[in-house]
């Protein structure tokens, strides 16, 4: 494209905006994964380019597991309505209550659950297709996952037996009972995320930027205080300025020091940033080498 | 070693896709791992992980390829089992590597890989020179028409850095290359253990007067690896809003896979062959008079023509082919051989229709490029056929355009993509 600059942010944005658009096109009954966390307020910006001037042809769903962070909640609420498109909430408690969820420790993460409830979900409302922000950058096992990523009926991904995928062409077919997992921002990256949240001027929650928060540290990380964590005995509270990198379950999401306090400056200091977006804030994934793709082949993103 | 900071990446930092391809032990893991490294894209975490690892191997050294190695399958076995994505960043380009193993019965895993990329690095041992496997991966690389070709000389080190040895390599490569038509190969020399001619140009290859791989990476030209002259336009998705606002509003949505398009231009709707002209050029960041591959868009008309998801709008300067038959060249990518009694379903553009293979010509050993007559065809072969599609498609040729001569084959049974074909 010689009269016209087509940075990577374009092409990135163009390739997402074909991938929803056949995900709208063959797929029978699609939702787009919403929680009101950095990457999927990037997807709804990236479906508005895709379908506007007319309505989604999906609806929002949103697994929450009432560990989450408020603001983010209150985001996710915001933006749904800002839009006018219908958003699904399904919770863990829903299947605690069922009893397919039983947990063992309730003040533990509550990530590896999501699998069940987004499961329960999936059947409740028939989807045949998921899009999620995942990003391959995020982890290794994402960075072999396809863009489609097909699930057999329990759900589960087989990273051995993976459908080839070549060149922009996507094989969308699925039997009854199984389902596809749609991930179009699979190539952006998480400089590329901040840059389009700048360029685009995205609204997305205040704890993304630096603010102060009464935190504990445990080990090599900074927790922050909530109803769900409270200091144990002998260890100090402290008020730091923090910023989230990634906003998760609050019981094991860790913010990062940080005295960032708009996207621009956050795009200066992911450059020059020395550790993983998940490694600095993710202790459910500092379990084992491999958590990530052990959860995965169990259903979860 | 020289560490430059990453800083932001401006506003025209374009993206390039590339692969690298190599036998299991040319270093191709280090190279990646190196490039990631000395670009500063490796986390502390992520190194500190590798440093462990290699530590528990009883290595002396941190081992870069260790960065690539994705599964817990392959982190057991040691071996790359599949395409993994890799990202970095330099100010001037953002990177994404589709990296693939270099075991023979991986065919399939380059085909993919390769489909999508700008460039591709081919990894010979110094050492070693000239091998089958750099002929397959240089014929594998010429089939899926990979616009550029670097082959890095890997392993100077282990040569004295000969410069004699380089050159000799170079001589013997470029011919196998240009027997298959390739003209657009840069070779050079590196040493990825060392780190010479990556990112550094380093002190042993003094001799050496080109770009570094990085170099290389980050100033190829890549504003002509799409076909920038024929319009090309396959229609994803029809926009109706059904709102007291857009009431009357058809948007035709798709992206740009070629060509340009601005408002007013007379375009062809296929297969039908109605015309009609561009009303509107429509985005959510607003309407455009002109817009060029590979934009996302949405079309409107002058005309209400029926058209709907699978039909393509050209423009009458160069029309593709419209058929219902056509030869390919086909990949074969799943473990059930193809079965000539049998219909599959053919995907092209935005278009799926059945298919049947009315003949295998004759099928092409990568090792050799011998043709050999009726052939069965198995996983990870490669073979030119003949086929009929229940639909007319608009098509071109691979070689004069890659994104509307393309297609997959899938198994209607299974539902798994079976093959790559692409039109000759």
């Amino acid at each position: 494209m010689s009269k016209h600059t087509f940075t990577h942010l374009d092409a990135l944005e163009s390739e997402s905006i074909h991938i929803m658009r056949e995900v709208a096109a063959e797929c029978k009954n699609p939702a787009l994964l919403f929680s009101g966390g950095k990457d999927s307020i990037v997807m709804l910006r990236l479906a508005e380019k895709a379908f506007r001037p007319a309505k989604f042809p999906f609806p929002l769903v949103h697994i929450d597991t009432e560990h989450n962070f408020p603001e983010v909640i209150a985001t996710r609420d915001k933006l749904a309505a800002d839009l006018g498109e219908r958003l699904i909430v399904r919770s863990l408690e829903d299947s605690i209550k069922r009893g397919t969820i039983i947990i063992k420790d309730p003040d533990k993460p509550r990530n590896p659950y999501q699998s069940v409830t987004l499961l329960e979900t999936i059947a409740e409302f028939g989807f045949d297709a998921c899009m999620g922000g995942a990003r391959r950058d995020e982890e290794k096992a994402r960075a072999k996952e396809r863009i489609f990523s097909f699930r057999d009926e329990f759900g589960q991904w087989d990273p051995k037996n993976q459908r080839p995928e070549l060149w922009d062409i996507y094989n969308t077919r699925v039997h009854a009972g199984e389902n596809i997992r749609v991930f179009p921002i699979s190539n952006w990256t998480e400089m590329d995320i901040w840059q389009y949240i700048s360029r685009e001027k995205l609204y997305i929650p205040e704890i993304y930027y630096a603010h102060e928060r009464e935190v504990i540290r445990r080990g090599n990380s900074v927790i922050p205080v909530s109803h769900l964590v409270q200091p144990k005995p002998g260890e100090k509270v402290e008020v730091l300025s923090v910023r989230f990198r990634t906003v998760g379950d609050m019981t094991c999401t860790a913010p990062v020091e940080s005295t960032a306090s708009n996207a621009q400056e956050i795009i200066d200091e992911t450059s020059t940033t020395r550790i993983t977006e998940r490694g600095a804030t993710r202790m459910d994934d500092q379990t084992s080498d491999a958590s990530m793709e052990l959860r995965k082949k169990e259903g979860y993103f | 070693m020289t560490f430059q900071v990453l800083k932001i990446m401006s506003n025209t930092t374009q993206l390039l896709r590339f692969i690298t391809a190599g036998s299991v032990d040319d270093g191709k893991s280090t190279l990646i791992g190196r490039l990631l490294h000395d670009s500063k894209s490796i986390f502390e975490d992520q190194l500190s992980a590798i440093s462990k690892t290699s530590e528990k191997r009883g290595m002396a050294a941190v081992d870069l390829s260790l960065l690539t190695d994705g599964l817990q399958a392959e982190r057991e076995q040691g071996i790359t089992i599949d395409v993994a994505y890799r990202y970095f960043a330099t100010p001037k380009r953002k990177f994404i590597i589709g990296d693939t193993p270099g075991h023979e019965q991986y065919t399939r895993n380059m085909v993919t890989a390769a489909s999508t990329a700008n460039l591709v690095v081919i990894l010979i041992d110094a050492r070693k020179g000239v091998l089958v496997q750099t002929r397959r991966h240089t014929y594998l690389a010429s089939l899926v028409g990979i616009p550029h070709i670097v082959l890095a000389v890997n392993k100077m080190d282990m040569v004295d850095y000969s410069e004699a040895r380089f050159n000799e390599i170079c001589t013997e490569y470029l011919a196998f290359a240009a027997q298959l038509g390739l003209h657009n190969v840069t070779c050079l020399p590196l040493s990825a253990l060392v780190g010479d001619m990556l990112v550094d140009r380093g002190d042993n290859l003094n001799w050496y007067q080109g770009a570094t791989l990085m170099e290389l990476l980050e100033n190829v030209e890549i504003d002509h690896d799409v076909n920038t002259t024929d319009f090309r336009y396959p229609v994803q998705w029809v926009c109706r809003p059904q709102t007291e606002e857009y009431h009357d509003f058809r948007g035709f949505m798709g992206r740009i896979e070629a060509g340009e398009v601005s408002v007013g231009d007379e375009i062809t709707v296929l297969p039908s062959g109605r015309t009609s002209k561009v009303k509107e050029i429509v985005t959510y960041d607003g309407n455009l008079q002109t817009a060029y591959a590979p934009q996302s868009i949405a079309i409107t008309l002058t005309d209400e023509i029926d058209i709907s998801r699978g039909d393509m709008f050209v423009k009458a300067d160069y029309l593709p082919t419209v058929a219902k038959e056509f030869e390919a060249m086909l990949c074969w990518l799943s473990e059930t051989p193809l079965d000539k009694n049998r219909k599959y379903l053919v995907k092209h553009t935005t278009r799926t229709a059945k298919c049947l293979f009315s003949s295998i010509d004759y099928r092409v050993d990568v090792n050799t490029l011998e043709q050999h007559a009726n052939p069965t065809v198995n996983m990870n072969d490669i073979a030119h056929v003949a086929m009929k599609v229940q639909q007319p498609l608009a098509f071109d040729h691979y070689k004069r355009n890659r994104a509307t001569g393309c297609f997959i084959v899938i198994d209607e049974a299974t539902n798994n993509t079976v093959a790559a074909g692409m039109i000759v």
